[in-house]
């Protein structure tokens, strides 16, 4: 039994927190809370690409450094529990992998050595308004060179270079490559819940893109992306999750009422405890997800939803009761417990929220039992 | 990250497999929870097998008769031997908990005459700290012994005792001085069961069994050279025990997220969207308990001890089963009230554990002790406040 990572990996989860906790304080996150022109922290953007970070499971012979899954998973934690502002998710786990798994050899040759040195910024767009999108009704259109239609909210949508954009083509859906920086794409800013991750609206006036996969059946293509980013969010909710958890443990065991630390009385204790253990429930699903990311295992669609809701109900409990914790001072600005409830949320709902990935972890189960 | 065997416990597991498979049939099906003469029998018999094969207690030394083996390779053990039909139940009070004790405080006498016969199923301990004004705080127990002249004479009840209408040993935690505050004045005994002052009555449950035992005391003598520990020290020795209790304790028998997706498919409510979302939230607990308990067996293969960590599987296994056992019963609507096993779907699982959940959640530390223990001891928080930490035990007030 090995269910756990490798020292390797473990150290280079080490490094990484060791340089967000000096590079990605809580005062860094919050010039990009308080400033509405600052969309992302490009410093800090700037500092992970030399570390290699954002090429880290992108092969060699695109510019990456190689490593794999596993890798990745480790850092996404360590992104998770620094809250950090920047693009990492929308240009790793969606842009890279896409073109992994689905770019042609021009696509890659073209895009993921730009990935890897930080000069290209990904962003997925599918959502066009309440309400989770139907990937079978979308109202944005696709002829096989020009895209037409409004994506609402796009993560990272007003600062990437590139979007993929879901689109409806030949009575199927469509995944096309836009580059964003062209007449007819226009940007609104958006503004939501989390202000740390920027968002915008992308209205598409016959833009030029280019598929990744097959026309009008990219589908199963999107399913796989969904599944495979679906268990790096919740590696990066499990890392916010624990540090939220963490957040009002220290809380508790310094402040004082009715003559003993808070912490002391089992009302606080147990609501504690009962978030450590939804904690430790997201961290064993998230590692079997990852197993299954890294090895493509055939149980990847149940791992991956797995994961994702234990770690969305962990990271949603920790966050909301990391304030009750604090009290009135976690209802303060000043106080960062709100930048953990934003994220939380932010994360939860940012490739479908919990209630469809339910649905996906029991169709798949049926799926494994018919078959 | 893999889910494989290192070369060595393979071996192990190879071996094992062999040993059981000579020496028992395979588990048709999830049994029940079988007891009486002739089940205690054939667990004795299995006892003695497993001993003279090398296979019991993988952990202890050689020199007491374990293997000398690792917690790594027990694990591999009881993994393998939870799917074969092997009685075991018995035993795993006994050895699990009070001969450790005997080991860790007894004399060599002690050790020379009871863990041979404990070890090879001639002997069954049980063990009696619970009373009923001392449950979760079991150091406030009240069973007084009293010394005269090399006796100790012993009066008292205690309560929740697993198998003691077939133990023939038990260790027993006494107060034998009141004057001092609750945990100091403990002293541990091993007790004959079979003395006559020795009374076991079954307790009648609130599941309708009577798996579960009170024991009285009425003027029991025990010699001083069965002591374990110093005089006052009880506490100090009951602490090991129940460090293996811990140890021992994990996942709750009964229905799970498969038997109840079976049974949802077969009722056809595969397409009810509640039904659905519930199925998942049980999917992923399920998954959560058994991938927490790989990373366990992941530190114990890499030579790591589990510690209070280790709280969380009945926490959430003894809940989840009576969530699923709640719902599986709903879900037959009126029909559900029925028990009886030749009518109830599915051989009645859902009414059977629905009714023994809520003791899952209780024995071998509560929910709440369980969280206490992960929220003083895994992240630190302050203790309980208890006011009678520094009062003699006779001036405390108790109820």
């Amino acid at each position: 039994m090995n269910f756990d990572f490798s020292e390797d990996q473990k150290f280079l989860g080490d490094q990484a927190r060791k340089y967000l906790s000096e590079q990605c304080t809580t005062a860094e996150v919050r010039k990009v809370l308080n400033d509405d022109g600052m969309a992302c922290h490009e410093s800090l953007w700037n500092g992970i690409a030399e570390m290699g970070w954002l090429g880290t499971a992108i092969p060699e012979e695109y510019g990456g450094l190689g490593l794999g899954m596993l890798e990745l998973c480790v850092l996404a934690e360590e992104i998770g529990r620094a809250l950090a502002p920047v693009p990492f998710s929308s240009t790793v786990y969606m842009l890279a992998e896409a073109l992994k798994l689905g770019g042609s050899e021009a696509q890659k040759q073209a895009l993921l050595p730009e990935i890897a040195a930080g000069k290209v910024i990904g962003a997925y767009a599918s959502s066009e308004g309440p309400g989770a999108p139907d990937l079978s009704a979308l109202k944005t259109t696709f002829d096989g060179s020009k895209l037409n239609g409004t994506k609402i909210p796009v993560l990272d949508g007003d600062i990437a270079t590139h979007a993929l954009v879901t689109a409806a083509e030949n009575g199927g859906v469509s995944l096309v490559l836009v580059d964003l920086n062209q007449a007819g794409v226009k940007r609104t800013v958006v503004k939501t819940l989390d202000p740390t991750r920027s968002h915008a609206e992308l209205e598409f006036t016959d833009v030029a893109g280019e598929r990744i996969g097959e026309a009008g059946r990219a589908g199963p293509l999107i399913d796989k992306l969904m599944d495979r980013a679906a268990v790096l969010i919740a590696f990066e909710q499990t890392g916010g999750a624990d540090r939220a958890v963490e957040m009002a443990t220290d809380y508790a065991k310094s402040r004082y009422a009715f003559g003993r630390p808070i912490g002391g009385y089992q009302a606080i204790k147990h609501k504690l405890a009962d978030g450590w253990v939804k904690n430790q429930v997201a961290r064993s699903n998230a590692y079997y997800g990852a197993w299954a990311l890294s090895t493509d295992a055939g149980e990847l669609p149940e791992a991956a939803a797995a994961a994702r809701v234990a770690a969305s109900e962990a990271f949603w409990f920790a966050s909301k009761e990391n304030i009750q914790t604090h009290g009135g001072m976690g209802f303060t600005w000043e106080v960062d417990c709100h930048l953990f409830y934003r994220r939380a949320k932010l994360l939860a709902v940012q490739v479908g929220s919990p209630k469809i990935w339910k649905e996906k972890l029991i169709s798949a189960l049926e799926n494994k039992a018919a078959a | 990250m893999d889910f494989n065997d290192t070369p060595e416990e393979a071996a192990f597991r190879a071996e094992a497999r062999a040993f059981l498979k000579a020496n028992l049939p395979e588990k048709k099906q999830a049994g029940g929870r079988e007891r009486g003469e002739e089940f205690l029998k054939r667990a004795k018999a299995w006892q003695k097998t497993k001993a003279q094969g090398g296979f019991a207690q993988i952990t202890w030394p050689k020199a007491v008769g374990g293997r000398g083996g690792t917690p790594m390779q027990q694990v591999i053990w009881n993994q393998e031997e939870s799917s074969f039909a092997a009685p075991t139940g018995p035993f795993q009070i006994g050895l699990g908990m009070c001969i450790p004790t005997v080991i860790a405080f007894g004399s060599d006498e002690h050790k020379k005459r009871y863990v041979p016969k404990a070890l090879i199923g001639e002997e069954i301990w049980c063990q009696l700290f619970s009373e009923p004004a001392a449950g979760s705080d079991v150091a406030g127990l009240k069973t007084r012994a009293v010394r005269d002249g090399d006796d100790w004479v012993i009066n008292g009840q205690k309560v929740w005792t697993t198998g003691a209408q077939f133990s023939d040993y038990g260790i027993l935690l006494t107060r034998t001085d009141p004057s001092v505050p609750k945990h100091k004045g403990l002293t541990m005994f091993i007790v004959n069961m079979k003395d006559p002052g020795v009374e076991v009555r079954p307790i009648h449950q609130a599941s309708g069994g009577r798996e579960f035992n009170e024991v009285y005391f009425t003027d029991v003598r025990i010699p001083d050279s069965d002591r374990l520990g110093e005089v006052g020290a009880g506490w100090k020795v009951a602490l090991v025990t129940l460090m293996n209790e811990r140890l021992a304790v994990g996942g709750s028998p009964g229905p799970d997220y498969d038997e109840i997706m079976k049974f949802g498919t077969e009722m056809g409510l595969m397409s009810d969207q509640a039904f659905r979302e519930k199925l998942a939230d049980w999917y992923i607990q399920a998954q959560g308990y058994k991938l927490t308990k790989f990373r366990t067996q992941t530190a114990l293969s890499r030579g790591d001890t589990p510690g209070p960590e280790n709280s969380i599987g009945k926490i959430l296994t003894a809940n989840q089963l009576q969530d699923i056992c709640n719902s599986g019963i709903e879900l037959q609507d009126h029909y559900g009230l029925i028990n009886d096993e030749e009518l109830a779907p599915m051989k009645a699982i859902f009414q059977s554990s629905f009714m023994w959940a809520p003791g899952l959640r209780i024995a071998g530390g509560t929910d709440e002790i369980l969280k206490n223990i992960i929220a003083e001891r895994v992240l630190g928080l302050p203790q309980d406040v208890r006011v009678d930490k520094d009062i003699a035990f006779d001036q405390m007030k108790s109820g």
